[in-house]
């Protein structure tokens, strides 16, 4: 099942869990995972942004996807991670329970969500793969958060 | 050669001179026989002409060209001044001006001939001397065109050299035809389209310059030149070309092998470098093709040699105080003084380091001289403006953003502020409006003040727009003091204008101005007295990167505030919190001061414990001439912060202007005065 190299029609996905599913990103987006640290809470923010971290001299918001999805909040543990993804314009923190590994995933292994639902809100799951015969749900943290993006 | 490593240098020099071109100019108007200003403002032309001329920005040198052909008329007393005249000179300069942002934004001067401002200089020449015509436009001709015999005018690129050659050795004549249109011809493009059809009959016309479409759209001079691969004799060209009406001149000459191999020599020198060659050859046949390179210019400050020497020093001291630190660290006891030397030695390189990023108001306030003339003449109102304090110093990014508003306000003083001559005659005072400029530094603020002695602002007539507009109700608006009642100026779509003018009154202006302003965490404020005139202040911080605040706990959260609009520190008890119309109050020596809780406002979690506490720790601040006052847990000290953005996710939310990293790595935000006072 493991495949190791990458060739043209794979991608590398960076696997974590929050609550009992596992999810992908797609690492060229990930920049660095860290452990928890202190959140400095920003107010008049929706609830899922949990404020901002200094990242070594830089301010990053931070979000909760286990909030965004509508999953009760835990208490943070030794497994709890943020994974801080960086983009052209932006750099943004996810909050997820655990972080595994990085796998690779052929296109044929990835199957569209389109043939499930046709719902806009769902926008932001690329496909669904498999590993170790669980189901990964591959997703676009950039569409997660678009309705961030789209506010002035 | 590359040119791209000029291009910041030609920019940043280009606009100097155009500055001095624009003083110079509004001199020359106020007392149009002074030969010094004159002939200041022929340096400028010929310095920028050369400079232009170096880049190899054909358009802008040509402009700059005809400017000193009219500009020397006039030192030679062939010409006088005149206010068309000058009205033209800054067209001209205008015209300038877009050839360098052009420049700075794509690395190429743009394809805008201006050829009306060229016609019009040329104008002034003919039109009011014919003498002057004759001596002056006529070197410039030879000038211009000049190219010595069996010399090509045109540059060949190794196509057309291909095609050339093999045009030779088929047999074929191959001309390059210069031809000069009469200066009085109007219809240029329709003479040069009469010139192409003799031409195209008899030839294949394979070059021309500037390039056929700039020619069918009347984008060029009264000259141009193609070349064109033929049967027929030069005679015959000549001839038939001279037929054709309003025809000045007409050259050919023939292209032969030799100046193929010429070109071909030149172009082979410069091979190595083919990315610039390429863009030169663009450049010079003014071609249509998409910018290349698109080489944007960088924001550059332009510093004291001596401000840099400061910081060098410093510099090396800090090595020093390493230096010390290490060699105690073996000792091994920490060593008090150094740290010490070292603490002020870092606030001087802050200082030094903020200095250099600090820029003359000058700059912007030089450009509105010319504005405020303008303004007049469009209003016909006489005004004249004062300006002071020009060498007050504001950091780059302020000086960059406080332009705009500021123009808002100065035409706003113009249009609405000043009265016109026969109103100020009413009034008993001189007709002449005046509209001062002052900038000054006030701690750590910069205070620029626009003031004029027009009418004032109509306080009565703003309290029954406010009505009207059903902003807010009569009974309302009758408590408002008058200063309450001006600052619903600032509001957005709030005209008082009774007539729309091209200059203000679409109620867009006012309110731009102040966000702008909030955007640099500065405020605006109005006094005003019916018949005497009005007076806009803004207030600016220094810098904007590093301030001093102070740490404050609420709840268990730390938040920054600014000091700069921290006016006192106040305990209060419980009892002394007053409602006044619903909201509650503070009295502060007989001053009325409304308490604005920030836990609750920014919802911080309870921290728990109901603590009854009997006294409440009260954060007086400034915004504007108001003051409110912030509640808040406690007290943690003052510090002098680093301003960071909170990143795009996060921008515009309310009540916070940014974050701050605090020594222990935590990060506190810094709470925005300006929308958290009422």
């Amino acid at each position: 099942m493991e495949k190791n190299h990458v060739d043209k029609n794979s991608k590398q996905y960076v696997i974590f869990r929050i609550g009992d599913q596992e999810f992908g990103a797609d690492i060229h987006k990930v920049s660095i995972v860290e452990k928890m640290m202190n959140i400095a809470r920003v107010p008049t923010t929706p609830p899922y942004i949990k404020g901002v971290i200094n990242l070594r001299g830089e301010i990053i918001p931070v979000l909760s996807l286990r909030i965004k999805f509508g999953l009760p909040e835990i208490e943070t543990d030794d497994d709890t991670r943020i994974i801080i993804f960086k983009f052209n314009e932006f750099a943004l923190g996810v909050i997820v329970d655990a972080v595994y590994e990085v796998a690779v995933y052929n296109e044929e292994d990835i199957e569209s969500v389109t043939s499930i639902t046709n719902d806009r809100s769902y926008d932001y799951i690329v496909g669904i793969a498999k590993r170790e015969g669980r189901l990964v749900t591959l997703i676009n943290i950039k569409k997660l958060i678009s309705d961030l993006l789209v506010k002035e | 050669m590359d040119m791209n490593q000029y291009l910041d240098i030609f920019v940043e020099e280009s606009k100097e001179h155009l500055q001095q071109l624009n003083s110079s100019l509004l001199q020359l108007e106020k007392n149009n026989t002074d030969k010094q200003v004159l002939n200041e403002i022929f340096r400028v032309a010929h310095t920028l002409k050369g400079m232009a001329g170096t880049m190899g920005y054909i358009k802008m040198q040509t402009l700059t060209h005809h400017m000193e052909d009219v500009l020397d008329a006039l030192r030679n007393d062939k010409i006088t001044v005149d206010s068309n005249m000058v009205d033209i000179l800054f067209r001209c300069l205008d015209a300038l001006e877009t050839y360098v942002n052009t420049v700075s934004l794509s690395g190429q001067e743009g394809h805008e001939a201006f050829q009306d401002i060229t016609d019009a200089l040329a104008g002034i020449l003919k039109g009011n001397n014919v003498q002057a015509k004759s001596t002056e436009t006529s070197p410039k001709t030879e000038e211009t065109g000049s190219t010595e015999p069996g010399k090509l005018r045109v540059e060949l690129n190794q196509y057309d050299i291909n095609v050339i050659k093999a045009g030779l050795d088929a047999g074929m004549n191959v001309f390059e035809i210069h031809i000069v249109l009469d200066k009085g011809c109007l219809l240029k493009a329709a003479r040069a389209f009469i010139v192409f059809q003799v031409l195209d009959g008899n030839s294949e016309v394979i070059k021309s310059v500037p390039k056929i479409e700039d020619i069918e759209d009347e984008r060029f001079d009264f000259e141009f030149t193609v070349v064109a691969i033929t049967e027929k004799s030069s005679d015959f060209f000549i001839k038939e070309i001279n037929s054709v009406a309003e025809i000045e001149k007409v050259e050919v000459t023939p292209i032969l092998h030799e100046h193929l191999d010429a070109g071909a020599v030149r172009t082979e020198s410069k091979e190595s470098d083919e990315v610039s060659e390429d863009e030169n050859g663009a450049n010079k046949v003014l071609s249509d093709q998409p910018l290349k390179k698109a080489h944007k210019t960088n924001k550059t400050v332009r510093v004291d040699i001596e401000r840099l020497d400061t910081l060098m020093n410093l510099v090396s001291e800090l090595i020093i105080v390493k230096n010390g630190l290490e060699s105690s660290m073996e000792n091994g006891q920490a060593d008090d003084d150094s740290i010490e030397y070292l603490e002020r030695i870092t606030t001087s390189i802050h200082d030094a380091v903020m200095k250099v990023r600090m820029v003359p108001i000058e700059q912007v306030f030089n450009r509105f001289p010319r504005m405020i003339r303008d303004v007049a003449r469009e209003l016909d109102k006489d005004i004249e403006l004062h300006m002071s304090g020009e060498d007050t110093e504001l950091d780059r990014t302020v000086i960059d953003e406080i332009g705009e508003p500021l123009i808002h306000i100065l035409r706003n003083s113009a249009d609405h502020g000043l009265e016109t001559r026969e109103e100020r005659k009413k009034m008993n005072k001189p007709p002449v409006g005046n509209i001062y400029l002052r900038a000054y530094q006030d701690g750590n603020n910069v205070v620029i003040e626009v003031e004029d002695d027009g009418r004032g602002i109509d306080v009565a007539k703003v309290r029954r727009k406010i009505i009207e507009k059903g902003l807010e109700s009569a009974e309302m608006v009758n408590t408002f003091s008058d200063k309450e009642v001006v600052d619903y100026l600032f509001k957005p779509s709030f005209s008082t204008a009774d007539k729309v003018t091209d200059l203000s009154g679409r109620g867009v202006g006012l309110d731009v101005v102040k966000t702008k302003i909030e955007t640099l965490g500065g405020i605006v404020e109005v006094e005003t007295e019916w018949g005497k005139g009005s007076k806009f202040s803004i207030r600016i911080p220094l810098t904007l990167a590093i301030i001093q605040a102070l740490l404050v706990y609420i709840g268990s959260e730390q938040y920054a505030i600014p000091l700069s609009s921290i006016s006192e520190i106040v305990n209060v008890s419980p009892e002394e919190i007053r409602k006044v119309r619903n909201q509650e109050v503070i009295l502060l020596r007989d001053m009325v001061i409304p308490v604005v809780y920030l836990p609750q406002i920014l919802e911080v979690p309870d921290s728990g414990a109901e603590k009854e506490e009997k006294s409440l720790t009260c954060v007086i601040v400034k915004k504007g001439d108001k003051f409110s006052a912030f509640i808040v847990d406690s007290l943690i000290g003052q510090q002098e912060i680093v301003i960071k953005s909170l990143g795009k996710i996060l921008s515009g939310i309310k009540y916070i202007a940014g974050a701050t990293i605090l020594g222990d790595g935590n990060v506190a935000l810094i709470l925005d005065v300006n929308s958290l006072a009422l």
